[in-house]
């Protein structure tokens, strides 16, 4: 396993961050721009601006960190690494540029438009390096990229991931990774998508759309939708990474914290939520000693900051739904009143039949699993809720803690003919053999549906 | 950068032009586009009936056909060449397109610069 997934928070990337990665064959590049994984992506950004083309950008930044790797072990770390980084790099463009004419004339026209539409270029570099990387933020969020793509393109230039590595992360082979992100950077060149910081009267418009790629990454890494491993804590880590490097450069965001809140929280449960055998833990069975208690507190401070100062956003909400998972000793005495209160507010934010299954299940913790079955049941027909397999499996639990045992295995089932990971399918074996077994002992509550997880709201 | 806006338009009245907007609306659009600096070409096409499709196969023969008609759902009715710094800008004033709206949409594409 990737030894970042089981290393704490390291803001700077530290060095040595990426060298128990394993890629068989890893080039000499891939393992310099692991060391220097967030320098990487300020660089990336400024050049990015500056030359108005990713591929050059990237051309240069990874020649500057090579550059570095040979004269910083002799001639000893700069005074401003960052600046020393970003005038190599700028040489060396500079230098390309003088022996492709052709190119560098189709560049110097491109800046000048681009220096047309954005009359403030930021001031030369100073003593402190403009931190440009909240432009390439919204660049790789581009609502005109394809959607699956923005999350490997934010992966490979903002959390300085290289192509293997964030290949291996969404489990596709490097070929077709590396493919879908020139096809990314071409549409980005060609079409001009810009490298731009959205003005105040853009940003809650498009905002959204950066938080909900690095959610879908915090999503994707945490509850595989295929594959053995449930969790690839990887990716759940980079997305916080990024969120803390956003909120960095969006300080005033409030949905912004409540983001990166929600990711803290649910990762806090990380250490309980697999057993050893790399079986599924539900949040009912979980052994709450395991929770990184730092990572709640760090998470409910930014709950607060979240929900203050205006109306509440949903990830927000969602932030204060799983803060009351966190703080509760056990699933009896979580305050369930107050999570279905939750889940009203956020329905009314965010009207999804997925947030009303996830209130269904809160409020048979509340009023009984007959209250919850029957909300369930008034979902049956949403078409968005046919072949989710945690409908099936809610269902399917109440129906059991009703002594409903036949129709409850059928839900199992049917349950099992939908969900993707192995882990999760071992799991609803396991009930579906008690359901079937005379006597068994009941299922446990409904607040065990894996999809009664928050993250599960995507 | 030159982008094409391609309007489609979605449900048509009887008289060939989009249901959702008025002549008024294309024509205070047409002026913004102009008073901006930003127009380079653009038309609006005849009723989809007029149309006539053209194809040579490898014998150089020339087929004539009528059409094609509206089978599909949207039917391309106009187009808009602008001259702006960059996507963004290019998505702003398709946005603001009355072709955008109901059952209409725009689609932007760049002009292929081959001196580069």
């Amino acid at each position: 396993m990737d030894e970042r997934a089981a290393g704490p928070e390291s803001p700077l990337g530290a060095p040595g961050d990426g060298s128990a990665d394993g890629v068989r064959g890893a080039s000499v590049e891939a393992s310099v721009e692991s060391v220097f994984r967030e320098e990487r992506g300020r660089l990336l950004a400024s050049l990015a601006r500056r030359f108005g083309d990713l591929d050059l950008a990237e051309e240069v930044a990874s020649e500057a960190i090579e550059a570095a790797l040979v004269h910083w072990p002799v001639d000893g770390v700069p005074d401003r690494p960052g600046a020393w980084l970003l005038t190599t790099a700028r040489r060396r463009a500079v230098d390309r540029l003088r022996r492709d004419r052709t190119y560098a004339a189709r560049l110097a026209v491109l800046q000048v438009e681009a220096d047309r539409a954005d009359p403030a270029p930021p001031a030369d570099v100073g003593d402190d390096l403009p931190d440009e990387r909240l432009r390439l933020f919204f660049t790789c969020a581009h609502p005109a990229l394809p959607a699956e793509d923005r999350g490997a393109l934010t992966l490979r230039c903002l959390a300085g991931l290289t192509t293997p590595e964030v290949a291996r992360a969404y489990l596709v082979p490097t070929a077709t990774m590396a493919q879908r992100i020139v096809r990314a950077k071409k549409k980005i060149r060609e079409a001009r998508i810009p490298f731009r910081v959205p003005g105040a009267d853009e940003l809650p418009e498009r905002l959204p759309g950066v938080l909900q790629v690095i959610y879908s990454i915090f999503t994707e890494g945490y509850a595989a939708s295929s594959g053995s491993r449930l969790q690839r804590l990887d990716l759940a880590e980079e997305a916080i990474r990024l969120a803390r490097i956003l909120r960095r450069l969006l300080p005033a965001e409030r949905e912004l914290a409540g983001l990166l809140a929600l990711m803290l929280l649910i990762h806090a449960r990380r250490a309980a939520r697999t057993d050893a055998d790399g079986g599924i833990v539900l949040l009912d069975d979980q052994d709450r000693g395991r929770w990184d208690r730092a990572m709640i507190e760090e998470g409910r401070e930014l709950v607060v900051a979240a929900l203050t100062g205006g109306a509440p956003g949903r990830y927000g909400v969602q932030a204060a739904i799983a803060a009351l998972h966190d703080e509760a000793a056990d699933v009896a005495t979580t305050d369930w009143p107050q999570v279905v209160a939750l889940y009203d507010v956020l329905l009314a934010l965010t009207p999804s039949p997925i947030v009303a299954l996830n209130r269904a299940a809160a409020v048979a913790m509340r009023d009984g699993p007959a209250a919850g079955l029957a909300l369930l049941d008034e979902l049956a027909d949403e078409p968005r809720l046919r072949g989710h397999h945690p409908f099936a499996t809610a269902r399917a639990d109440l129906l059991g803690r009703l002594g409903r045992r036949a129709e409850a295995a059928a839900a199992y089932r049917e349950a099992l003919d939908l969900v993707g990971t192995e882990p999760e399918r071992a799991l609803l074996r396991g009930r579906l053999r008690a359901m079937e077994a005379a006597g068994a002992p009941e299922v446990p509550g409904a607040f065990g549906v894996p999809g009664a997880d928050p993250t599960d709201d995507a | 950068m030159k982008y094409m806006l391609l309007i489609h338009s979605g449900a048509v009245d009887a008289d060939g032009g989009a249901a959702e907007c008025t002549v008024e609306d294309w024509m205070a659009y047409d002026k913004e586009v102009k008073d901006a600096g930003i127009f380079v070409s653009g038309e609006s096409l005849a009723d989809l009936v007029t149309a006539t499709t053209v194809r040579v196969d490898p014998t150089g023969d020339r087929t004539v056909t009528d059409g094609p008609f509206a089978e599909t759902r949207e039917v391309l009715g106009g187009f808009y060449v602008i001259d702006v710094p960059d996507l963004d800008v290019a998505l702003d004033w398709a946005a603001r397109c009355p072709g955008a709206r109901g059952s209409g949409a725009i689609v932007v594409r760049p002009i292929a610069d081959f001196a580069g």
